[in-house]
């Protein structure tokens, strides 16, 4: 009896392929169309990056950072970065935390929220801060009279980061702590663990990898950011530049060299973004599948 | 330590949960709160155990005399095993043993040499001393609650709740892990409270079976005392099969079919339309009459493959009964579909609707 099932077996499989897949020729011209869909638009792209970056020469692309302004532009943008990464870390944290184990009424409406600055262009968000805290602005006169400058400065800037990258932690985490549920907490708490120790030893150590893809995706979209920070940035050079807002001004006077090379640094960053995207992707992926094996343990084995 | 409650009420939204529950569970026991899904049973488990707060003003909850109704969860000392486990996904089988006893305040938490043997002594209680090593992801369900039971345990509790702490394993694991959990408690004499839906389980692992329905306790009492003296109809269906039928009472006795039935244990006999309940076991057949007041049925149908013989039948005035035999009285006769047989029920309860 298991000999004939055993010889059937590949017959079978034949002909479900041969049923529910196209011809080789299709197979292959799809697949070609979107390799070179690909190329054309992704990787070209990358490759002319770097072509254009070191089209003078590897000490001239050198040069482009060791001007002082393009200095400036890296250390504003890592700043930003610094400030709204930890900020929408914690906050993320916050509201995935309620969303995912609490029902209160308004829930909704922190859900949808949450999602407002994927929703709206960054250049409204940046023109909305203006409306809010320029000189003609809500809060503007207040502003001035107690010698605070938002826009056009540091904390504008800082500030359209932070909102502009607001949902990427939660996000990413409300439906991993949804998967999970909180009976591990209960549990901790049962055992006679207090809330903290709760959350250092069984909350965050269960969200950790949806919590590591969600600040590299933050941050990637705080350095990168153009749009919102443009309009609240006022660009004055070695001031209140970033490296996108930089490359945007060496382009517009001509000067491609430094352009590209500024360029090819976020171009960089994008790859490294990825790689490890990449990586704690796969871990994080894990740690959904696991949530979901532990509550049904008797499907997964069967 | 004994656990009492009293007059506990706890609505979600307009969903009345529990709906002034008291119940009293002695120092030592073994106490299944069985009841089909919604009747409350876990809320009340999750009440004593503090993940639920009763209504505001409801009820009283007291483990030997504490007031345990205002404590924080982490104060109570329970020991909880959740159905799914809730094992601790990243720490491995030891870590999660040993957690209760590191999370304690440093002037009572054990040192590192005593934890350890615990935490081993408890692994080895539960048969898993070899898998220390592990994550949760690497053992079976089986294997996850006895994990789950050694963890909770761990802390030494007043009291050990089970929230159907077999419900996710497959029925042979179930099973054997029911009969082990019995023997084990027999040793620790820990308090304890399971909830179920499965009746089997109930009736053969607990001291006393607490039965319940819509957030209300029908029926305690020891699993022979629900089992062969239901109170109220729903302990008499939900326990089971039975045969039911509507019918008239007429001075204490009804009348089935042709058959008048006295019915001598019941407490009150009030005249009017009741309903008279046979359990299939106390049905007898016979295919020839042997004096004895019977009704004439016709066999419908019989399903023979099992250690009890059911046979499907209906009544002469239409009305379908199902009766078990066994199978070496099933031998003895020549039961076939369609043949005529006389049917006598042994034993029957009434239920008056007052």
């Amino acid at each position: 009896m298991a000999g004939t099932v055993v010889l059937r077996q590949p017959i079978a499989t034949d002909r479900r392929l041969a049923a529910t897949t196209e011809p080789w020729l299709l197979r292959w011209l799809l697949t070609g169309v979107a390799m070179a869909f690909l190329a054309l638009f992704l990787a070209v792209p990358l490759i002319a990056v770097f072509v254009q970056a070191f089209e003078r020469g590897v000490t001239a692309y050198f040069a482009a950072f060791a001007e002082a302004d393009a200095l400036a532009a890296i250390r504003l943008t890592l700043l930003a970065a610094a400030i709204a990464v930890p900020c929408n870390l914690v906050f993320g944290l916050c509201a995935a935390w309620a969303i995912a184990k609490f029902d209160f009424i308004g829930k909704n409406v922190l859900i949808t929220l949450i999602d407002l600055p994927f929703a709206v262009s960054p250049v409204i968000s940046g023109v909305v801060y203006v409306l809010l805290f320029g000189l003609q602005g809500w809060f503007g006169p207040w502003l001035i009279a107690h010698n605070i400058q938002i826009i056009f400065a540091v904390p504008g800037i800082v500030l359209a980061t932070m909102f502009v990258t607001f949902p990427f932690v939660a996000r990413e985490l409300i439906p991993l702590m949804q998967a999970q549920g909180s009976e591990e907490e209960e549990a901790a708490l049962l055992l006679g663990a207090g809330g903290l120790r709760m959350f250092w030893h069984v909350t965050l150590p269960n969200v950790k990898w949806g919590l590591l893809y969600g600040v590299i995706l933050c941050n990637a979209r705080a350095m990168g950011e153009f749009g919102a920070v443009s309009v609240v940035s006022g660009h004055i050079r070695g001031k209140t530049n970033t490296l996108p807002l930089h490359v945007e001004i060496l382009y517009n006077e001509y000067n491609f060299a430094a352009a590209f090379a500024v360029a090819s640094l976020l171009a960089m960053l994008a790859l490294l973004t990825l790689c490890l995207k990449t990586l704690v992707e796969w871990r994080s992926h894990r740690a959904m599948h696991e949530a979901r094996l532990l509550k049904a343990p008797r499907e997964a084995e069967s | 330590m004994s656990i009492e409650v009293g007059h506990i009420t706890k609505t979600f939204g307009t969903f009345r949960a529990l709906d002034d529950v008291s119940l009293t569970v002695p120092t030592g026991q073994l106490v299944a709160l069985l009841g089909p899904s919604g009747s409350g049973k876990t809320t009340l488990l999750r009440v004593i155990a503090g993940l639920e707060q009763a209504d505001a003003g409801s009820g009283s909850i007291h483990f030997h005399d504490e007031d345990m109704a205002t404590r924080p969860v982490r104060h109570r000392h329970v020991g909880f095993v959740f159905q799914h486990y809730a094992l601790f996904r990243h720490m491995s089988v030891f870590d999660n043993v040993a957690f209760g006893l590191r999370v304690r305040p440093r002037r009572t938490r054990p040192s590192r040499q005593v934890i350890s043997e615990k935490v081993h002594q408890l692994l080895r209680l539960v048969q898993l001393d070899g898998l220390a090593d592990r994550y949760p992801s690497q053992l079976s369900g089986g294997q996850r609650q006895r994990v789950a039971l050694a963890r909770a345990l761990a802390v030494e509790p007043k009291v050990l709740l089970l929230d159907e702490p077999f419900g996710a394993l497959d029925a042979k694991v179930r099973k054997e892990l029911r009969t082990w959990l019995r023997r084990l408690h027999d040793e620790l004499h820990v308090t304890s409270v399971f909830v179920t839906h499965d009746q089997d389980e109930a009736l053969e692992v607990a001291d006393q079976v607490v039965v319940m329905s819509e957030g209300r306790i029908e029926q305690v009492g020891t699993p022979d005392e629900v089992f062969h003296h239901p109170q109220t109809e729903f302990v008499m269906k939900f326990l089971g099969d039975v045969n039911a039928f509507h019918c008239r009472v007429d001075s204490g006795t009804v009348q089935f079919g042709s058959l008048e039935l006295p019915f001598p244990e019941q407490r009150q006999q009030i005249d009017g339309d009741a309903r008279v309940f046979i359990r299939p076991y106390d049905v007898t057949i016979d295919t020839k009459t042997n004096g004895l007041p019977a009704v004439t049925a016709e066999i419908l149908r019989v399903h023979s493959a099992g250690p009890v013989v059911r046979v499907e039948l209906r009544t002469a005035n239409g009305q379908s009964l199902i009766a078990e035999l066994s199978q070496e009285r099933f031998g003895t006769m020549d039961l076939q579909v369609g043949k005529s047989v006389f049917v006598r029920p042994r034993h029957i309860r009434v239920f008056t609707s007052s």
